[in-house]
């Protein structure tokens, strides 16, 4: 079946299988490998994405399900060379070891400043949670969300 | 205390910002990461790649009747169906493990575990492949299943390994540790307190969120075979390739790319491995396969599974005297751990931890089961956080009986600073340690006096009033060994645990260095760059690290055990010493006087009682690659290679305090706090050296209150999916409360240990310690792990249950 939406402001077209995963499509058959896959239960959240700017894990979304939407992946959160302060603060508090969690955790901690531009520890852990990370313990998880809520502004690039 | 660094020197900034050696520098890997730019295995996409999937059992023991694969094959996506009757005819039905037995690569006369590799489709897309795993027709003959590991050996199990010639029973080993008689006289002695238990380490799994997979490609026309996996020792598995499959070394070539986390998961071969290598020459065209989150649940390296019966033997006043335990180790169908050879039960018998003792003794006895095979893994150092268990259970269930604060019987029985270098009764020789200032460090951080007088006052208003949670304070002390060799002592499949590295400084003065290990998110980009700079007194910046690649790296045995720094770090510190010496040379040619005559500050050779003559490192570079009339013997360029192989295991070491609120009404657990004290010497980067702290720890609220592989009585597995084996989030974890001590080694050229798994090893029994503390007024002595609301509950009720089986 054909399918169009806007991934990361650009439309795409393309002829699918009905049966195909969004995380699959962006992945096999786009190349945008940022997003991961890591379960087969919807538990572990490495592929979350937005859609129409809401937050799904992309391997319960079937592709066929995000026509006409706009999705967003990591691979859009720099823009113009300037890394989203969410980057910046990841890098700056040490909140990625592997770095197979952290587009998705990335993604995750721009929707919740988006809504919550201040939050508590304890709503930025709430808003992880869908998430899980093997490597950090999240506590610099938690401390990069709060280097980018003090940092709203783009700032030039360090990395 | 602070962090210092093992010179003592000044620590010169480069122009980036960043020190040049040790300290705090943000990593040169995160960029990539951060943008979604990571290489992952499941990343590679070759030219005509097709997809390979595994057909697994359902049963726990069966016996193979006959497999149909006609349907499949006929599938118009279908390229090629392998099973263990073709793989037979290439000899690869069956492949050697890395202990010395064989494993099933796919299974030809019976399975022997629920997930275990029947047959391999090879297909033009990942879900054609799926499709016509359904497509095949297996018929099974039951056999009753082998699922409790203390009854593999009664006379009635079946037997599971019928494929090796003459067994007649599930035996793999008895080892022993120690001196039984001299441990047996002191629990004689009429004066002695004997506290006995019966301890579970659960079956566990190290879960990376990325699972194990293998891109293979064959070029026919080179003979080359290019493997992508999902591996934490790229030359290991290339050798034993070369071993198994026959096809010549320098024809191999093993990339193994960014790793979404190892934690010693991606340290065996597995079938699926093998299965591509061979689809890719049966079909001329790459294949991937990567596994699903079951498969890697239910069928790779797990860890742990030690059933073990404990004795403490001590004076009355708590003087711990002798430590005793026979073991029921648990390796499932296949005896496929990865360890040094020479040690069947890893380092288990280091099982008395941080405490002087008159006397120790240690067996284990190893048994088949119709499990997953494996039990080295999972951030455990070679079994060390069974021992470090066993110890630190054992101490606070001695300290229960006796009515002892558990902080005073650990300060009274650890090995005090002057006893190092310390030899325990098993033989390990501790290299370093002040075990007191670090313990002491912990319950101060915690106010530990001020926390018994909080739970003092709640268990008077829970008695009062049945209302509110309780309290439990638990504290563990653990000694790690790290950094595997020496190489006579430690091998795997016969190769010596050294490792090789080499360093070259282009004639602009920038460098590159090359590393047998692979890191899987420790960092090693950026740790070893600062070992360089450290070193040489070049910025961190201008050092490309390069690992992960055979055709690039010189061998070595990976990244496991905690050895890249032990072992690594310190190859990477005499490579870079052998260049700063051959720049000497260099230097005193073009400053025409003798390298006697020099002396070296960071960056610089410079004439003693004249700097202002001097050369820089990179100056030296460019006179390394020049015209310049150099002393004879002396070669040009400026480069070293070196092969480290460690005198000794480090052995870092820590305390930590772990407070829980537990509901008494649904057993949960709450951590409230967790304060943790780690020693490993000079942190080159204390950044990283923190996060992987914070990572063990999480993992460690994770083995003691939530993860658990358990089987059926069917031997089916309870644990294959993240529905069934809970991880911790970001919920379950507090915010860390770390500490720093700083003991070097006196003989890694750094003073550095290893550390990546300490948390791990020392952080559970913190979190058991303190749950059974927490049900003290219920009169709990002790429960296995997890510590889940249901056994938490049972416990409370007097009746808590093994948790490895769904069945009594």
């Amino acid at each position: 079946m054909q399918v169009t939406m806007t991934i990361n402001g650009t439309e795409i077209s393309r002829e699918v299988e009905p049966r195909l995963l969004l995380v699959h499509f962006l992945r096999d058959h786009l190349g945008l490998t940022g997003t991961h896959w890591g379960c087969d239960t919807s538990n572990c959240g490495m592929c979350v994405v937005t859609m129409d700017g809401v937050l799904v894990k992309s391997c319960t979304v079937l592709t066929a399900m995000a026509g006409g939407r706009e999705i967003g992946t990591v691979e859009g959160m720099e823009r113009d060379g300037v890394l989203d302060p969410v980057q910046e603060g990841f890098m700056q508090e040490h909140g990625l070891q592997c770095g197979f969690c952290t587009p998705a955790m990335m993604l995750t901690a721009r929707a919740l400043l988006d809504a919550t531009p201040d939050p508590t520890v304890g709503e930025i852990r709430e808003a992880i949670c869908g998430t899980t990370c093997r490597c950090t313990g999240y506590e610099n998880i938690v401390r990069a969300v709060q280097w980018a809520a003090e940092h709203p502004a783009r700032e030039e690039v360090t990395a | 205390m602070t962090d210092t660094i093992a010179s003592g020197t000044e620590v010169p900034i480069s122009a980036a910002g960043n020190p040049i050696g040790f300290g705090r520098m943000l990593r040169k890997e995160d960029a990539r990461f951060l943008r979604g730019k990571g290489h992952f295995l499941d990343d590679v996409q070759l030219p005509g790649m097709l997809y390979g999937a595994i057909l697994r059992s359902p049963h726990a023991h069966a016996k193979i009747n006959s497999i149909d694969i006609s349907a499949a094959q006929a599938h118009p996506k279908v390229r090629a169906v392998i099973t263990g009757e073709v793989l037979a005819t290439l000899k690869l039905a069956w492949m050697p493990t890395l202990s010395g037995d064989v494993q099933a690569v796919l299974a030809t006369d019976k399975v022997r575990f629920q997930g275990q590799e029947v047959a391999f489709v090879v297909a033009e897309d990942r879900y054609a492949a799926r499709d016509a795993l359904e497509l095949i027709e297996v018929d099974y003959e039951l056999l009753p299943p082998v699922v409790d590991a203390c009854r593999a050996l009664d006379a009635d199990a079946a037997v599971i390994r019928t494929d090796l010639e003459g067994r007649t029973d599930n035996h793999i080993y008895d080892w022993e540790a120690g001196d039984a008689a001299a441990c047996e006289a002191v629990f004689a002695r009429p004066d002695v307190v004997v506290a006995k238990a019966d301890l579970l380490y659960p079956r566990s799994h190290p879960s990376p969120m990325e699972t194990c997979g293998s891109v293979a490609s064959m070029d026919k026309v080179t003979g080359k075979l290019t493997c992508w996996i999902t591996s934490q020792a790229p030359h290991a598995h290339r050798t034993v390739y070369a071993l198994v499959a026959g096809l010549p070394e320098h024809k191999i070539q093993v990339i193994s790319p960014d790793i979404g986390g190892g934690f010693g998961n991606k340290v065996p071969v597995y079938p699926g491995y093998v299965c591509v290598v061979v689809a890719s020459i049966v079909t001329g065209a790459p294949v991937k396969w990567v596994e699903d989150r079951s498969e890697n649940l239910m069928t790779t390296g797990f860890a742990r599974d030690y059933h073990m019966h404990g004795e403490i033997a001590a004076t009355p006043e708590g003087k711990i005297l002798a430590l005793r335990t026979h073991t029921i180790a648990d390796h499932g169908a296949f005896n496929a751990v990865a360890q040094p050879t020479k040690f069947p039960a890893g380092f288990f018998h280091i099982f008395t931890g941080s405490y002087d003792l008159e006397a120790a003794h240690c067996k284990v006895t190893a048994v088949y089961t119709n499990k997953a095979p494996g039990g080295v893994a999972y951030a455990c150092s070679f079994r060390i956080t069974e021992a470090v268990y066993f110890v630190e259970r054992m101490v606070d269930i001695l300290a229960h009986d006796l009515k002892m604060d558990p902080a005073e019987i650990r300060m009274k029985n650890l090995i005090q600073p002057d006893q190092f270098p310390y030899t325990t009764k098993t033989g390990w020789e501790y290299d370093s340690g002040d075990y007191p200032l670090t313990l002491q460090t912990t319950l101060d951080a915690a106010g530990y006096k001020a926390l018994r007088a909080e739970q003092a006052e709640e268990r008077a208003r829970y008695e009062r009033t049945g209302e509110g949670t309780l309290m439990g304070i638990g504290l563990s002390f653990f000694t790690e060994g790290v950094g595997a060799g020496p190489r006579n002592q430690m091998d795997i499949l016969g190769l010596g645990m050294a490792d090789g590295c080499e360093l070259r400084i282009h004639p602009t003065g920038k460098a590159v260095i090359r590393l047998s290990v692979q890191t899987q998110g420790q960092g090693h980009e950026t740790t070893f760059a600062q070992i360089v700079a450290h070193e040489l007194g070049l910025p961190p910046e201008d050092v490309e690290v390069v690992h992960g690649d055979t055709d690039q790296t010189p061998f070595g045995l990976g990244t496991y055990g905690s050895r890249s720094t032990p072992v690594s770090g310190a190859a990477a510190a005499v490579v870079s010493q052998r260049v700063r010496e051959k720049a000497r040379i260099v230097a005193a040619a073009a400053l025409e006087c003798s390298p006697e005559d020099l002396e070296w500050t960071p960056g610089r050779w410079q004439v003693k009682g004249s700097p202002t003559h001097g050369r820089t490192i990179q100056q030296i570079a460019l006179l390394a690659h020049s015209n310049l009339e150099l002393p004879e013997g002396v070669e040009g360029h400026l480069d070293a290679s070196a092969v480290y192989n460690p005198p000794n295991l480090t052995y870092p070491y820590g305390a930590y305090l772990c407070v829980v609120d537990v509901d008494p009404g649904t057993g949960g657990v709450k951590v409230r706090r967790f304060v943790a004290t780690d020693d490993c010497g000079p942190r080159i980067n204390p950044m990283i050296v923190e996060g992987q702290i914070h990572g063990g720890l999480a993992e460690g609220i994770g083995m003691a209150l939530m993860q658990v592989i358990a089987f059926d009585e069917s031997g089916n597995c309870l644990g294959g999916s993240f529905m069934d084996y809970l991880l911790p989030t970001a919920r379950e974890c507090p915010s860390w409360e770390t500490h720093t001590t700083v003991t070097p080694s006196p003989h890694h050229p750094l003073g550095c240990k290893g550390v990546g798994e300490s948390a791990t090893v020392g952080s559970p029994p913190a979190v058991v310690n303190a749950v059974i503390d927490a049900l003290a007024p219920f009169g709990v002595r002790h429960a296995d792990m997890p510590l889940n609301p249901a056994q938490v509950w049972l416990a409370m009720q007097g009746r808590p249950v093994r948790t490895d089986l769904a069945f009594t």
